[in-house]
């Protein structure tokens, strides 16, 4: 509004609303630990306060723990012969921690909390993205750059007041991880990657947690129950690690929001039976989902493994054994989901994405040769750019040596003014091995377009899209 | 005769009819996950010899599909959706599922 005369510009706009979403979160935090600090004197006296009708203390009482808010809250699980008070009795007393509040732990999050645990932790270092809202769906776009944990914890506190949410606002490592997970009785692992999945899965090994492990990657989900009433743990079943080349992950290989989503309630639905000790949780067994041909399969696996090194006979994992392990180093891939940054080359064979966009200005020969899989370049690409990728290379020289002599133009004679060669990709690591080999198959002035077109969209083109 | 149903990843079908032979075994392999990947199959139908261990069929598989050997020391094999240890003999029609572990999330 402009009512004082003072012009108004979108940024005048975006910082209030700004300031303004800070102060409801305050304001919501308030009301929440207010609400919890009501609770702790029984919610009895919260319902005397409302309405001076309500039943006494003692006569609440009989029907054991539940307050007639939760009766009528929980009413339609109540009703579930299988179910009932005493499920619903063991899931108040039960605590459950969600490591990652992404894909899985989004709906994982919602369901927990709603059903009414007692006390839900969540334990995050990253902050909401726009790229994640399409299945991280407890976020929304008014959370982007803020924490993960925070707006979990304040979209659980939205559904269900009662229940005690615990923000971890860290990234999970050795050095805290038994600390934290201590102080629950379930662990629900909704990480993303590998050397998070064995910390986690020796952590409740040495603590003596169950633990939900579910996974989803593109149109494929995996769940099991780890470590639960002399089950296998993680390691029983891969005792190895994967090769890094077999580690993909959602931001490279691309995922489909449902599919985490699917697998998450699952998770919530496998840890509410372990916590309320109702039916036939997935130990021993791991469920296949698949998406595309809507297929589960669930599939018996080995039970404990005797050689294990963590809950094996004669390797009983202790607590510093776990804090000095190295699960990087175990598995050669990095804890944080950072992507990987290749040097391959050396700097003379490289220009960064700003020399790159001088030398097109000055209207320097060139041909620029995209190594992305096709399906990405349909994403977005540079304006005349030759998609040819990385897969393809060694087939497609040919069509580089053309296009070459294309842009050298048949007027020139001059062997010195030749064409230049660069390469790109998404974030300037195929593009380095694209060069090494063009440098090998003779093209001696290929350079490598550092950073890829991340840095180019960074450093040059703010307009140009990221994915 | 008998008809077996041989799916490509990307949904095709074909009908491979074989005369059912006494002394040649035949299994139908599942892939999940990688092994999707390095394959670009969801399944394929296996002929083994009797008396072929679900380990000797592991090795036939990395022959047909080299880079299967990227996950061979981490997976989960199951024959007839059972854990199997890579000793056991697989027997005519026996399903055998290869699935290594999926981590993004």
């Amino acid at each position: 509004m402009d009512s004082n005369g003072v012009a108004e510009t979108p940024a005048d706009i975006r910082r209030e609303i700004e300031s303004l979403e800070k102060a409801k979160a305050e304001i919501e935090n308030r009301i929440s630990s207010l609400r919890a600090r009501l609770s702790s004197y029984g919610s009895v006296n919260g319902n005397e306060v409302a309405n001076s009708s309500a039943p006494r203390p003692e006569e609440t009482l009989l029907s054991g723990q539940l307050s007639p808010d939760m009766i009528y809250r929980y009413s339609r699980q109540l009703l579930l012969p299988s179910f009932g008070v005493e499920a619903q009795e063991n899931l108040l007393k039960c605590s459950v921690l969600v490591i990652g509040a992404g894909g899985l732990g989004s709906p994982a999050l919602l369901y927990l909390a709603a059903c009414g645990v007692g006390r839900v932790g969540i334990v995050d270092h990253d902050v909401v993205e726009l790229n994640n809202l399409h299945r991280q769906i407890i976020h929304t776009e008014a959370y982007i750059g803020r924490s993960k944990v925070e707006s979990a914890a304040a979209a659980c506190r939205a559904i269900n007041s009662t229940v005690q949410i615990v923000e971890h606002r860290e990234a999970f490592r050795t050095s805290n991880a038994l600390e934290i997970v201590r102080k629950y009785d379930i662990v629900v692992d909704a990480t993303d990657n590998v050397p998070s999945r064995y910390m986690i899965s020796d952590c409740c090994v040495v603590l003596g947690k169950p633990l939900i492990s579910g996974a989803a990657l593109g149109l494929e989900g995996q769940l099991t129950v780890y470590n639960y009433k002399g089950g296998p743990c993680y390691r029983c079943l891969f005792p190895t690690p994967p090769p890094t080349t077999a580690c993909q992950r959602c931001a490279d290989s691309g995922v489909l929001g449902v599919v985490p989503g699917v697998i998450g309630c699952l998770q919530a639905l496998e840890a509410i039976k372990v916590a309320g000790a109702v039916g036939e949780p997935l130990s021993g067994r791991m469920l296949l989902f698949d998406a595309l041909s809507a297929r589960i399969r669930v599939v018996k696996i080995r039970g404990r493994s005797p050689q294990c090194e963590a809950c094996g006979e004669n390797a009983k994992l202790t607590e510093e054994q776990f804090c000095n392990f190295d699960y990087e180093k175990f598995t050669q891939s990095p804890l944080s989901t950072s992507p990987l940054k290749l040097h391959l080359l050396p700097s003379e064979a490289r220009i960064t994405s700003k020399e790159y966009n001088e030398r097109t200005v000055k209207g320097e020969a060139h041909v620029l040769v995209d190594v992305r899989p096709a399906h990405h370049y349909k994403i977005i690409s540079l304006p005349k750019s030759l998609n040819i990728p990385l897969a393809s290379l060694e087939a497609r020289l040919s069509e580089i040596s053309a296009a070459l002599a294309r842009e050298e133009g048949p007027k020139n004679d001059d062997n010195s003014q030749s064409a230049s060669l660069y390469v790109i990709c998404r974030r300037g690591n195929d593009s380095q091995r694209a060069v090494q080999y063009l440098h090998k198959m003779g093209f001696g002035s290929a350079k490598d377009i550092i950073g890829g077109l991340e840095l180019w969209a960074h450093d040059v083109d703010p307009s140009f899209p990221t994915y | 005769m008998y008809t077996e149903e041989h799916r490509d990843i990307s949904g095709k079908t074909d009908n491979k009819k074989e005369d059912k032979d006494d002394i040649s075994v035949q299994i139908k392999v599942l892939f999940f996950a990688r092994a999707r990947d390095l394959t670009g199959m969801t399944d394929t139908l296996l002929q083994v010899s009797p008396g072929t261990t679900a380990h000797d069929c592991l090795n036939k598989l990395i022959t047909k599909f080299p880079g299967l050997e990227e996950i061979r020391n981490c997976m989960v094999l199951a024959l007839n959706e059972e854990y199997t240890p890579e000793s056991t003999i697989v027997k005519d029609s026996d399903e055998l599922a290869i699935i290594p572990p999926i981590s993004g999330g």
